[in-house]
């Protein structure tokens, strides 16, 4: 009935990957969309975030298999516990240190100060860990197949794959009670529209912000690990190319807007797949950037986005 | 009672302009008091200082509760303007500290303003949740959750919410978004959150502006309220002396950024000096929207 090859295969096979693409690119869009919807700047090291975390992920995992934990699911968890809080840590830091500071001064000085925080964390990493692509050992191999007709021919979905999917709604659903049915997303949203006037309900607007800002960096240290499992391998500049990518569906699904940012990043690697599979690879970026465009000129403020309120 | 808030010698300076200079007055506890004065006379400015937003170039005010002073004038965050020594310290100050007008909350003064501020794309019973985020459990963890403790601690927070909407008739907004509401709603919003932050003292910025004779009356009756049952000192700003009249235990007087008559507002409303004041102003009846809004 199929044959190898056959479009539609093909087209099965590109829809599953786009989804995995962009959960990952959705996860680390919600980073930019947040700090954007609170304090109205781009975090450009927010790439680095997620580097950095791929980094952790696989240090802790060595580490916690030295320490002689040798069951794996044990070892995983306790190392995602720990890079989710470190990363948190890191995102915490940068805006402490490189934001809060200059909070007051003109709007381009956070902006410039974030490009710097970038190439600081991107050199930090380079030089303490090297130029070198890093690998990570290979856990929970095995696919799940679909065969379509003949025994050749089929759709898969890796474990890890799988996990990615399954993660990346976890995730959302426990974002979103955070957000919506918690106090502190209370405090968010409230920050978000009136930072001033949530200050006068009693709210440590400052605290606020912080937490923003380890909420996005636990978002894309959940993408990092997940893509390290995936690929098994990565460098000091992974962060530059998924920071533009995931910054691309943050504006696309309406920057500001969190399930924008998600609905953002599965367009785009639907979009991505989809054209890399069914014609052709090397200008899939091209139409991913074409696409943001063309949304753009139809609505500004991207799929999701709430037209710009006046901040006072 | 003693007094809950001494303001002494405020003055604050913007560029060339002395906004106010050498403002005193005290206010007791569980007292309606207003302040009163011409556009552009510094009240709004006074409110600000009050709430931490400005420092005043000199003098103090402080904030007594439970036999405790507190000082209402903490400097906010740096704003890095003037020489480099100046634009390093706000750099360290933001470095190290944070913004300090969230304590005042916590001291228990609330305040409204002048033009409406609500979370505009909050629902009614949202602003009110958001004005107790500090009586609520707010803790990441038991939140995401959802522990009984956590679940309790909501319970009380939305009667809460409940009783000021109730108080102030606004039930049928409680699921619209604020944003959506007339006007008049909007007002009275405003000061059920203002309440719902569980205040010792609030601050009212001009909130009989906008609204009608009928309104106005209501609005007077919920303020002595707060006073009678619910035990609050109202500090009002009004610019139309016959609105509280009626209502007001002590009346202060601005002027140019100064004080120039203090009193009852039987004793106000005679002073040469307030008469000189508002003579060459506007009709004192004037309807409310010729107002400038400051
Ligand atoms: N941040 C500011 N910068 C410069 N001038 C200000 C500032 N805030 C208030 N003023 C000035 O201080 C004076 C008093 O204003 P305000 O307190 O708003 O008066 P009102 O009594 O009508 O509320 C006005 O002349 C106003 O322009
Ligand atoms: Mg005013």
């Amino acid at each position: 009935m199929f044959t190898i090859g056959d479009p539609l295969i093909i087209l099965a096979q590109q829809l599953i990957n786009g989804l995995i693409l962009g959960s990952i690119y959705g996860l680390i869009a919600i980073g930019y969309t947040m700090v954007y919807g609170i304090i109205g700047m781009i975090n450009f090291a927010h790439g680095e975030i997620y580097m950095i975390s791929s980094y952790l992920f696989a240090i802790f995992l060595a580490l916690v298999g030295l320490f002689g934990v040798s069951s794996v699911p044990v070892a995983l968890l306790i190392t995602l516990v720990v890079t989710l809080v470190i990363t948190g840590l890191y995102g915490f830091s940068v805006e402490r240190i490189a934001y809060r500071p200059l909070r007051g001064s003109s709007r381009l000085a956070p902006l410039i100060s974030a490009i710097g925080m970038s190439l600081v964390l991107q050199n930090f990493v380079l030089l303490s860990q090297g130029a070198n692509t890093q690998i990570f050992p290979s856990i929970y191999e095995g696919v799940l197949r679909w065969s379509m007709g003949s025994k050749d021919n089929f759709v898969q979905i890796t474990y890890i794959q799988a996990m990615i999917i399954g993660v990346t709604v976890v995730s959302m659903i426990a974002l979103n009670i955070l957000i919506n049915h918690t106090p502190l997303g209370r405090a968010c949203r409230a920050t978000q529209q009136d930072r001033t006037m949530a200050n006068l309900m009693g709210i440590n607007t400052d605290r606020v912000i912080s937490l923003t800002f380890v909420i996005g960096a636990a978002m894309a240290a959940v993408a990092g690990m997940l893509i390290t499992f995936n690929f098994k391998s990565f460098d000091f500049f992974i962060g530059f190319v998924a920071g533009i990518k995931a910054f691309t569906a943050a504006v696309l699904g309406g920057i500001g807007s969190i399930p924008g940012a998600m609905l953002g990043g599965i367009i785009l690697g639907l979009a991505e797949s989809l054209f890399a599979g069914l014609v052709n690879t090397d200008y899939k970026d091209v139409f991913a950037f074409g696409l943001l465009v063309t949304v753009l000129v139809f609505r500004p403020t991207g799929i999701l986005g709430q037209p710009e309120v006046e901040k006072i | 009672m003693g007094p809950i808030v001494i303001v002494e010698k405020v003055s604050i300076r913007f560029g060339g302009l002395l906004a106010l200079n050498e403002v005193s007055f005290q206010m007791e506890e569980r007292h309606i008091q207003a302040i009163i004065g011409p556009n552009g006379a510094g009240k709004t400015t006074l409110f600000n200082c009050l709430t931490g937003f400005y420092k005043p170039t000199e003098g103090s005010i402080v904030l007594r509760r439970d036999g405790k002073s507190y000082h209402l004038t903490q400097p906010p965050m740096g704003s890095f303007r003037g020489n480099p020594a100046g634009w390093m310290g706000g750099f360290l100050r933001n470095l190290f500290t944070s913004n300090p007008i969230h304590r005042t909350a916590l001291l228990g003064v609330s305040r409204t303003y002048q033009n409406i501020r609500l979370f505009a794309q909050m629902t009614g019973i949202e602003n009110l949740l958001v004005a107790q985020h500090n009586s609520v459990n707010h803790k990441l963890l038991s939140g995401i959750f959802q522990t009984p403790g956590f679940l309790r601690s909501e319970k009380k927070a939305l009667e809460k919410a409940w009783y000021w909407l109730e108080f102030m008739g606004l039930e049928d907004t409680a699921n619209i978004e604020a944003g959506n509401l007339a006007y008049g709603l909007q007002r009275r919003l405003e000061l059920a959150r203002a309440m719902a932050t569980s205040p010792r003292l609030i601050c009212l910025d001009e909130p009989a502006a906008g609204l009608n004779r009928q309104e106005i009356e209501d609005l007077n009756r919920v303020i002595v309220n707060l006073r009678n049952e619910h035990k609050i000192s109202v500090l009002l700003i009004e610019h139309h002396m016959g609105v509280v009249m009626n209502i007001s235990d002590r009346v202060v007087v601005l002027d140019h950024g100064e004080v120039i008559s203090e009193g009852t507002p039987a004793e106000v409303q005679k002073d040469p000096r307030v008469i000189k004041a508002y003579l060459g102003e506007e009709e004192e009846d004037a309807p409310p929207q010729s107002r400038r809004e400051a």
